[in-house]
């Protein structure tokens, strides 16, 4: 009889614990890092989205078992119900939770084409596609960002190369190459709530508009070798204005041959 | 011989049991010894053919390796709660650094944790012991169809034991390139220390591993189609049996395409063809030709992303492979120890069968971030979260066979209650990952890390472990310890959740996984006193399996003795000597109902096997 209550209550405490750990994990500073890019917020809503309807089923799922274990572990002479199943609650239990699916799914569709579909990049901006800001390109174990310079060519004598720091301006689409000198890694930029693979081989176009200026890690995501934990980076969101300044400089520095220092 | 259905052929007349009690069999039960039947130690226990004896030896070494995994990954927590200091006790193993882990050595932990706990313990314990052990038994065979190939089986996994473990002694260590192996970091020598000759010994034991279960698939299909008993229709057929079916097919389909892939990459390694090599790399500040890729290869233009697709197309499949047989014998303990019939026997197949169907169109949310074209993600996506449906009708029929009943909380209805509970921790948080926008952010995460442990630990190994606890009688004729039992399952059930429940969490926050120190980045630094939380209750969690250990080794021996049905249960197996002897069943069986007839009105009982007569 002691199992009885003892299962009973672990099997509760974990809709118990397990909710009340997700309503706590923002003051526990486990959640969400500020979000500054202009998808982000979109994002974060369909994680949302999905983890009430999904809190529910959960609730319910783990209650109806925690329950059912206490009320029919009780000793009881008769024998249990003689039944092998009922086709109406079959269907019910097979409909709705398609129907919440198929709305999952659909709820998920406009965001992940705004992000990743090439014919939804950004085209009236200062950068696109055929126009990049830069060049990214990763390797075992750093981040080097090559802006095109004057010409806007790439390859050419006066890109302007930089590592670990990408500068980009705020409140602007950035639209930038990304490409992998060695193995695979993964541009991600917890802030910006965005991902994207560099795949050897290959040059993947990712867009991105920062709306706060500040200083936020670019962690590789993907699995680069020995080296991967510290291959680390930042990308710096500044004002038009530091932009213009910091090409500036870039090019001074660039042209000085490391004289000027 | 005749594979359709004769119990009890000539040449497999049965042998009675090493254990069984007098006057054990029915009346009727043949009882004459052959001589070809004393077979000498070597053939008994090490080269035999005997389906029963061939699921021990997958179930022993499944959990030798299960041991070896598990202190990986209690290295692996350990480097995360507190990075780079030296681990007690272990200076030996690291002269350099007086015990501390290396950050070459630690992507090697994880690489072949994940290897050995998928590949060496999941799917051999799942298919390689249940599928042995019940198959023959709960279909009323005397045996496998094929026994030799049967043994086969299991001896093919022996270089594979070899390759896997030699990895670890070979110059640079074993591989490095994570479980999936992807290339070119996988392929390329100077890519990472692991894949100087750890990565084919990788290739070399994981192609093994896939000829062993390839034999064992083609053995279990035919098994299940041919060897029924009389009467045993296929919707008369135990859920765990279908579960192993469905796996088996999976296996036949999915596992040539592994296996073609790791001999790719292993040419790509030692042939140097081209096969997932891009051109013009600069890897290590050397081009190909420098470091001995022939320069034919650099020009080959090979493609990463086809190794994923071909790896995919196995290992998503083979996800469902880790999870389906566990959901078979949950559904059938449930229902023993709940004295009821499982509720929506045919829907449970047919989920179980969809599980399988769309199975094999999902792989692509492996890939969602890793640039192949986004339109191909829209479609993965809606398969993904289409896939959520099947398994949520199991959990739904689960909680049905549940309600109603006559519930006995022994330890192998808790641990399949325990599988219920965390499966749908696991099942539902996947609804995220397949979430195509949701993934780009949570993709690598430690939230991924979370739903994987919630299926293949707390869903599989608890469904392992109710197994063992259920079916051990049939194994040894000796009932596990029931105390000792409930202090396992509780204390795994408290420190399983402990440790993988707030990873979700540490995910969302952003944490990447395979990550040595994530605290030299700002973003993650906080996180450092959750992660040493995790590791102590991880560290709790191995070291209570002390309780299994103990119980098992013990009740193997000095258990307590028990007949044929100790759990008064329907299906075949029970009607076989406990431990059967060779050729299994010294009776005749006929088959009249399905398995599930608990509570039924018609006896005075409160089950009616299947094979008796009304």
């Amino acid at each position: 009889m002691f199992m009885r209550y003892l299962a009973t209550l672990l099997f509760l405490l974990v809709p118990i614990l397990g909710v009340w750990t997700f309503m706590k994990a923002d003051d526990w500073h486990c959640w969400f890092p500020q979000n500054v890019s202009s998808f982000g917020a979109q994002i974060d809503g369909l994680f949302n989205l999905i983890m009430y309807m999904v809190a529910f089923t959960f609730i319910v799922t783990e209650v109806c078992l925690a329950w059912f274990v206490f009320k029919y572990s009780k000793a009881r002479a008769d024998k249990g119900e003689f039944t092998h199943g009922s086709h109406k609650l079959e269907m019910i239990w097979t409909a709705i939770p398609a129907l919440a699916l198929l709305f999952i799914a659909f709820t998920q569709m406009e965001t992940w084409a705004l992000v990743k579909f090439e014919k939804n990049f950004p085209k009236n901006g200062p950068y696109s596609i055929e126009k990049p800001i830069a060049e990214v390109w990763a390797s075992q174990f750093d981040w080097r960002f090559r802006y095109p310079g004057e010409d806007g060519q790439f390859g050419t004598v006066d890109d302007l190369e930089r590592s670990f720091e990408f500068v980009v301006p705020v409140n602007t689409d950035v639209v930038f190459r990304l490409r992998s000198r060695d193995v695979i890694h993964s541009f991600f930029v917890p802030e910006f709530r965005l991902k994207q693979d560099a795949l050897p081989g290959h040059t993947i176009p990712v867009w991105f508009k920062a709306e706060k200026e500040g200083v936020y890690d670019l962690v590789c995501a993907e699995l680069c070798g020995w080296g991967h934990y510290k291959m680390a980076g930042v990308v710096r969101v500044v004002s038009a204005a530091e932009y213009e300044k910091f090409q500036a400089e870039l090019k001074a520095h660039w042209y000085s041959n490391g004289k000027e220092e | 011989m005749n594979p359709v259905a004769t119990p009890v052929a000539p040449h497999h007349a049965p042998h009675p049991a090493p254990h069984l009690e007098p006057g054990e069999g029915a009346p009727g039960t043949v009882r004459e010894h052959h001589e070809h039947h004393e077979l000498g130690f070597l053939r008994r226990y090490i080269f035999s053919t005997d389906h029963k004896v061939i699921a021990l030896q997958f179930l022993f070494s499944g959990l030798v390796f299960l041991v070896l995994g598990g202190l990986m990954a209690m290295a692996i927590r350990f480097q995360l709660a507190w990075p780079w200091r030296p681990m007690p006790g272990l200076s030996w193993m690291f002269p350099a650094t007086g015990g501390a882990i290396t950050p070459e050595f630690y992507t090697m932990l994880f690489t072949m944790h994940g290897t050995i706990m998928i590949f060496f313990v999941m799917i051999p314990l799942l298919t390689g012991a249940f599928g042995n052990f019940l198959i023959p038994l709960m279909t009323g065979a005397p045996d496998m169809a094929f026994p030799k190939l049967n043994m086969f089986g299991y001896w093919a996994m022996v270089p594979a034991f070899f390759f896997i473990l030699l990895g670890f002694f070979v110059e640079g260590g074993h591989a490095a390139g994570g479980w999936t192996s992807y290339p070119p970091l996988s392929t390329i020598e100077s890519a990472a220390p692991g894949s100087l000759s750890g990565q084919t010994c990788w290739l070399l034991g994981l192609t093994w591993i896939g000829v062993s279960s390839m034999m064992g698939a083609v053995n279990y299909v035919t098994t299940i189609v041919k060897m029924r008993a009389p009467g045993l229709t296929m919707m008369r057929l135990p859920l765990s049996i279908w579960g192993l079916m469905i796996t088996s097919l999976l296996q036949l389909f999915a596992l040539p395409v592994l296996t073609a892939a790791s001999i790719l990459q292993l040419l790509d390694r030692t042939l140097n063809t081209g096969f997932f090599t891009p051109t013009n790399l600069l890897v290590n500040n050397l081009t190909p030709d420098s470091f001995g890729y022939g320069s034919e290869a650099a020009a080959a233009g090979g493609q990463p992303l086809l190794w994923q697709h071909l790896f995919w197309f196995y290992s998503h499949p083979a996800v469902y492979i880790l999870v389906l047989p566990a959901m078979g014998f949950t559904s059938d303990i449930l229902a023993v120890h709940a004295r009821k019939p499982i509720f929506g026997y045919k829907p449970m197949v047919y989920s179980m069968s969809a599980i399988a169907g769309l199975g094999f169109i999902v792989w692509g949310h492996h890939m969602f971030t890793s640039g192949m074209n986004p339109a191909l993600g829209m479609t993965f996506m809606v398969s993904t979260i289409m896939i959520a449906l099947p398994s949520a009708i199991k959990v739904f029929n689960w909680l049905g066979t549940l309600w109603g009943g006559r519930i006995h909380l022994r330890t192998p209805m808790l641990f399949a209650c325990g599988f219920v509970s965390m499966f749908i921790i696991g099942g539902l948080s996947g609804i995220w990952m397949a979430a195509t926008p949701v993934d780009i952010y949570i993709h690598d995460t430690y939230i991924v890390v979370a739903h994987f442990h919630y299926v293949v630990f707390a869903g599989s190994l608890f469904g392992i472990f109710a197994a063992i606890y259920h079916w051990f009688p049939k194994m040894f004729g000796r009932l596990m310890n029931e105390t000792m039992g409930k202090i396992h399952f509780v204390g795994s059930f408290i420190f399983t959740n402990m440790t993988f429940y707030m990873m979700h969490q540490i995910g969302v926050a952003g944490l990447m996984r395979r990550t040595a120190d994530p605290y030299a980045y700002d973003v993650y630094a906080h996180l450092q006193p959750l992660n040493e939380f995790i590791t102590l209750s991880a560290f709790c969690m191995f070291a209570w399996q002390i309780f299994f250990v103990i119980n098992f080794f013990h009740s193997m021996f000095w258990g307590k003795r028990v007949g044929r049905n100790p759990w008064n249960a329907c299906s075949l197996e029970w009607d076989a000597p406990s431990p059967p002897g060779h050729g299994n069943f010294d009776r005749q069986l006929a088959v009249h109902r399905g398995p599930y007839e608990y509570s039924t009105p018609e006896v005075a009982e409160d089950y009616l096997p299947q094979t008796r007569a009304l």
